[in-house]
């Protein structure tokens, strides 16, 4: 397909400018002819070339509404529509973030009942919603216990994270001056106990863990493991990246967790727009209330307000108040499922996963044979050493039976990973095509491995040379 | 509405599938004393008709002003209908990163139609795919030029957005990085004589907005001068993105980095977010600049596509290494400025003359009121300081009549009392003005 840049043409546009109301102004009287630019070269198109561009453009790409998207640790469920027109109503989207708290009070409402109800979900005292993704809300919670024993004048250096966790945990460590030292998984795929007793000093400031764990296992140990943090007097944190597996069953606050960062754009429906925006609240226990970003909402009889009067805060990490349109779809999707259905969400969710999991176990390695939350992880050895067809093959293959590719080579751990996540909102018909799509792969790899190698043949664009990507870098484009 | 398909016969099915005879027996790993029987404190369900008035009630108690005369790193601008038809395309809005590339061609090619446009915008080569907002587009920029340099210290602008400067703060005090700032001339623009003294060899990054916070348009090329001469890296920003449509971009100017907040470009003001984080540099930094980059490439048969790229330098592979834990980005809020933009084209141009147009006209207005003063020299774009008898009152006078009024500079800067600062987009007509003018006589 063209480049918007090669469709233009000089002279067209799609967007007009109203006649000014007001006197002209010379622009170099108000400002010297030094502070101006000299080109302006960005595309010209026409409305209706501009409609097909991107119209074309969306064709080629694929969403949750296309297809069976079974991307794993990114729970791409259904993204309610009621959601995105709610969101869109004008008094969400019209105001400033700087008007006066009496306009905003319809806002502050929402936010200040949203964090009362994701405390309520996930046993914590207070949540923020300032961070913009989950790793954001790492990057916050991890400040937040960096301050935690700043204050008590006491400075710890290591944060402990296990093999199998996502890369953004040990990346938010490094991005506040923290130390990351590996704690092994053991063989049934949780905390290896002995190891963490081994590793577990004062001089660890916390344990950041995914219950369940990028195996979609359940720590089973979890209060043990919370034991000997706290022991020490270190600190738990929960990569909540995973909380459509417990959503209703359990809670981090009750496990012994001192904070957790969620993925609204996960657990909580809201669409993830191709890469953004999300939205990363963080939860905390009383051990780390005061350290929360400003401004919080605060409520005073039945009026809202922010405040910043909080001495031992982190600070902010973002201007305004987070993403906060977000935030709407997300309490919208609360206030439909309600408890019940929240709770119902996750049972189907980890249903659809063991169910797919006992499926396809004849077919493909499963390191960790146990139930799974609300994802399974298997592993492409057997095909790989069979003949020679790679987890990559296989993902690219299913592409060309209309699905988006399991999560791949992830986690880390498991040799050839392919991590399913079904979601909840999947029927039983749906899951069990896929089945057969994934039974009929694993025999063709095995009758027929280069049909396998050579997929996606269905696509806009074949395999692509991402070599030549990174060798000769072309990230913007330049007329030639 | 659970939106969860299964029928009781469904599950029955699945159930004798795993091997189980109740849905407990999935949750059997967690100990028992930590099963929790009820959510507390969330409502019951409620229909879509009941979300749907229920919702309404919520936004109904927000009250929309008539017009609002606050930028402040938040612009009320025109978007024109196409943005919202591509940006509600759900093949891009429920896609996740675009990963798998072969069927992310869609996203992959528009946002390296945006990087294109952005890094041409801002006078760099090259740009990233977003970040979260400009505050932590200029906070993620220091911390990478004092990781490069192995230098702690960071000075910023006192006339950068007070809660870019808050941000910038908290990521350098994570990092063990110090934060000078560097106060403002009688100009409104940076005071050059005193950043020469602030200037040695610990200093990392220098940072600024043009145009600045307080609207005044700075001299980068002299900055840019100063701060190289002692091996320091320029971070340049800017408030309102429409600005770049008549402005000497940063990067021409001599700026390493141009980081800003982009919303302007398509995007509403949501009270606060989303908002994307625009990030442009060099092209020699390619390699170290955090976030998603996408490039051009070739696929098996030799057709043109696009992947993301560099990935080594994310979180993703390099892990503790990684250059920033960035990971979701603003992707279609990018999206929406890069449609934005081609819907504009040339036209950003007349834009942002528009914007100087009615801000000069709101200006020369107040500044016809008994007691109003300018209160700095520097030219602006489409803010402005104002010094005026009683801002609160001014502003209590305003909100009366549904509209809102200037941000008071006083809560960041206390030696601007009675300071007002004031913005005026196209979206604010001769009416408007000439309402907010009677209203104050």
């Amino acid at each position: 397909m063209q480049l918007i840049f090669e469709i233009s043409r000089p002279g067209r546009c799609s967007a007009d400018i109203p006649v000014s109301d007001v006197p002209a102004v010379n622009i170099e009287d108000e400002i010297s002819n030094k502070y101006l630019r000299n080109e302006l070269d960005l595309p010209e198109v026409a409305e209706i070339d501009l409609i097909r561009h991107y119209t074309n453009l969306s064709r080629r790409n694929f969403g949750v509404d296309l297809g069976f998207y079974p991307l794993g640790s990114c729970t791409m469920k259904y993204n309610p529509k009621v959601n995105e027109n709610v969101a869109a109503l004008p008094g969400f989207t019209g105001l400033h973030p700087y008007a006066d708290t009496e306009y905003a009070q319809g806002n502050l409402q929402l936010i200040y009942e949203m964090q009362k109800y994701l405390c309520g979900i996930f046993g914590m005292e207070e949540f923020t919603i300032q961070p913009a993704a989950g790793a954001h809300g790492e990057l916050t919670g991890v400040m937040m216990i960096k301050k935690y024993f700043e204050k008590k004048g006491r400075k710890r250096r290591v944060i402990l994270i296990p093999d199998a966790a996502h890369g953004t945990n040990p990346a938010s460590s490094a991005l506040c001056g923290f130390e990351v030292v590996e704690l092994r998984s053991n063989t049934e795929g949780g905390v290896d106990i002995e190891h963490l007793q081994s590793l577990m000093t004062e001089d660890v400031a916390a344990l950041m863990l995914t219950n369940p764990n990028t195996l979609g296992l359940f720590e089973r140990n979890i209060e043990k493991v919370a034991a000997i943090v706290h022991e020490k007097g270190g600190l738990l944190y929960g990569d909540g990246a995973n909380a459509n597996a417990f959503m209703g069953k359990t809670r981090p606050g009750d496990l012994g967790f001192d904070v957790i960062q969620l993925n609204l754009h996960k657990t909580f429906s809201t669409p993830h727009g191709g890469g953004g925006p999300g939205s990363g609240p963080v939860g905390v226990g009383k051990a780390l209330v005061d350290f929360l970003p400003v401004p919080r909402v605060v409520k005073t009889d039945d009026k809202y307000d922010w405040s910043e009067n909080f001495p031992d805060t982190i600070g902010r990490v973002r201007s305004f108040y987070g993403n906060f349109n977000v935030i709407v779809k997300a309490y919208t999707y609360i206030r439909s499922l309600g408890a019940e259905g929240l709770k119902r969400a996750t049972e189907m969710a980890v249903l659809n996963a063991n169910y797919i999991k006992e499926k396809l176990k004849p077919y493909f390695d499963l390191p960790y044979d146990r139930i799974c939350m609300h994802e399974c992880v298997f592993s492409g050895n057997r095909q790989v050493t069979q003949s020679g067809v790679h987890t990559s093959d296989i993902a690219k293959k299913l592409i060309d039976y209309g699905y988006h590719p399991p999560t791949i080579y992830f986690p880390l751990i498991v040799h050839e990973a392919i991590m399913i996540e079904p979601t909840e909102t999947e029927s039983k018909e749906t899951l069990d095509v896929f089945c057969d799509a994934m039974m009929a792969i694993a025999k063709e790899a095995k009758e027929n491995p280069e049909g396998v190698k050579c997929a996606p043949v269905t696509t806009p664009v074949r395999r692509l040379d991402e070599v030549l990507a990174a060798r000769k870098p072309d990230v913007c484009w330049k007329r030639s | 509405m659970d939106y969860c398909p299964h029928t009781a016969d469904d599950i029955a099915q699945m159930q004798s599938v795993i091997g189980i005879s109740s849905l407990d027996e999935l949750f059997a790993d967690i100990p028992e004393k930590f099963r929790l029987k009820q959510i507390p404190d969330i409502p019951a369900a409620i229909s879509e008709q009941e979300t749907v008035s229920i919702m309404g009630d919520i936004a109904g108690k927000n009250k929309l002003p008539q017009f609002t005369l606050t930028g402040a790193g938040a612009y009320h601008h025109f978007i024109p209908a196409v943005v919202g038809h591509i940006t509600g395309r759900a093949e891009f809005y429920t896609a996740y990163t675009p990963y798998q590339s072969e069927i992310s061609q869609g996203m992959l090619q528009a946002i390296y139609e945006y990087q294109t446009m952005i890094a041409h915008l801002t006078g760099t080569e090259i740009a990233n795919a977003s970040m979260y907002d400009g505050a932590s587009a200029m906070a993620e920029a220091a911390v990478l030029c004092a990781k490069m340099s192995s230098r702690t210290k960071i000075i910023v602008a006192r006339s950068v957005h007070p809660e870019y400067r808050k941000v910038l703060q908290t990521y350098s005090w994570a990092n063990g990085y110090t934060v000078v700032e560097l106060p403002y001339a009688p100009s409104g623009q940076v005071d050059l004589n005193v950043l020469q003294t602030q200037l040695d060899d610990q200093v990392a990054a220098v940072l600024m907005q043009s145009p600045n916070f307080f609207g005044a348009i700075e001299d980068i090329a002299q900055v840019a001068d100063a701060v190289h001469k002692k091996g320091a890296l320029l971070v340049a920003g800017f408030t309102d993105g429409t600005s770049l449509g008549i402005l000497q971009p940063a990067g021409v100017a001599g700026a390493d980095f141009v980081v800003g907040e982009g919303q302007s470009f398509g995007n509403p003001l949501n009270y606060g977010g989303p908002y994307l984080g625009i990030f442009a540099a060099r092209e020699k930094f390619m390699r170290r600049i955090p976030g998603r980059l996408v490039g051009a490439t070739v696929d098996k048969d030799g057709r043109r596509g696009f992947v993301l790229t560099l990935q080594t330098r994310e979180q993703h592979i390099r892990r503790e290494k990684a250059t920033s834990n960035i990971c979701s980005n603003e992707a279609l809020c990018a999206l929406a400025a890069g449609v934005y933009l081609a819907a504009l084209g040339k036209n950003l141009k007349r834009l942002a003359e528009l914007n100087i147009y009615k801000t000069q006209y709101l200006k020369n207005k107040l500044l016809g009121l008994a007691g109003w003063k300018e209160v700095f020299s520097a030219p602006v774009y489409n803010e402005f300081v104002l010094n005026c008898p009683g801002v609160k009152k001014i502003n209590e006078k305003l909100k009366n009549e549904g509209i809102t009024g200037g941000y008071e500079l006083q809560k960041d800067y206390p030696e601007l009392e009675n300071s007002l600062l004031f913005c005026a987009t196209e979206m604010i007509s001769k009416e408007n003005i000439d309402k907010v003018i009677a209203i104050l006589k």
